[in-house]
């Protein structure tokens, strides 16, 4: 009855990470029962392969990639069920709102929505939850540059849903006050 | 190149800035909900499971 691991289980870690699991899940997947499923699965697969789990790694990404690896292959099952896997979509279907920066937000959450799974996971590791672009590489278990290319191209098809074009402000057109509520980097001017 | 905008604009950059703040409250309002109690249940069962075995 050796367990090295006895005083430092770190399963005894995972419900500290449930509420970035989660949040993984929901932004991959846009869908709440199917995103609480996702994290069932990986707690379970997290579990039961502690062993495999190198304590000297970040736990949280390792996590995120059983997540991902889990998601993924539950997509490839289900294939037929999933419409318009490029995420190609119609650039003229939002509204530029002229005067109410929420409903930008609503905007950009429906233009994001659109995204294909792929360029969902790869924004939401690098340009939300901070992970880098070697880190994101490891965790999809692709190259450094493909990450990089593949986050360039789901920001452009971002602004290309949300008519921006470089240089034009996606709060454009709303006054100055509001303006800088809303997001830090608009207000550059002064 | 873009002959209207000042070079020093970085035009790009201020349009990736707003994509990742959006993203980032994407990401942290799904951050923000209450785990449910499942979570809580099925960590605690498989504790009690590994206890037994």
């Amino acid at each position: 009855m050796t367990l090295a691991s006895a005083h430092a289980d770190p399963r005894d870690l995972l419900a500290d990470h449930l509420p970035a699991l989660r949040a993984f899940a929901i932004s991959l997947t846009r869908n709440g029962a199917m995103a609480d499923d996702l994290v069932q699965d990986t707690v379970l697969k997290a579990w039961t392969n502690i062993e495999k789990f190198d304590p000297g790694t970040n736990l949280q990404a390792w996590l995120f990639t059983i997540l991902r690896n889990t998601y993924y292959s539950d997509l490839r099952k289900r294939k037929r069920e999933v419409p318009d896997p490029d995420g190609h979509f119609a650039a003229s279907l939002f509204e530029k709102p002229a005067h109410d920066g929420r409903l930008a937000f609503n905007d950009f959450q429906r233009a994001f929505d659109q995204l294909s799974p792929e360029h969902r996971e790869v924004l939401i590791l690098v340009g939300a939850s901070g992970y880098s672009c070697e880190q994101a590489a490891s965790m999809m278990g692709v190259a450094v540059g493909t990450v990089k290319s593949r986050a360039n191209r789901a920001r452009r098809r971002l602004a290309d849903m949300l008519q921006l074009q470089d240089g034009e402000g996606m709060f454009s057109g709303i006054d100055g006050a509001t303006q800088a509520v809303l997001g830090r980097s608009a207000i550059k001017a002064a | 190149m873009y002959g209207a905008m000042p070079a020093e604009d970085q035009p790009k950059s201020r349009l990736r800035d707003q994509i990742d703040e959006n993203l980032k409250r994407v990401y942290e309002d799904a951050l923000r909900e209450e785990v449910p109690d499942r979570f809580k249940q099925l960590l605690e069962q498989l504790r009690q499971k590994d206890v037994k075995s």
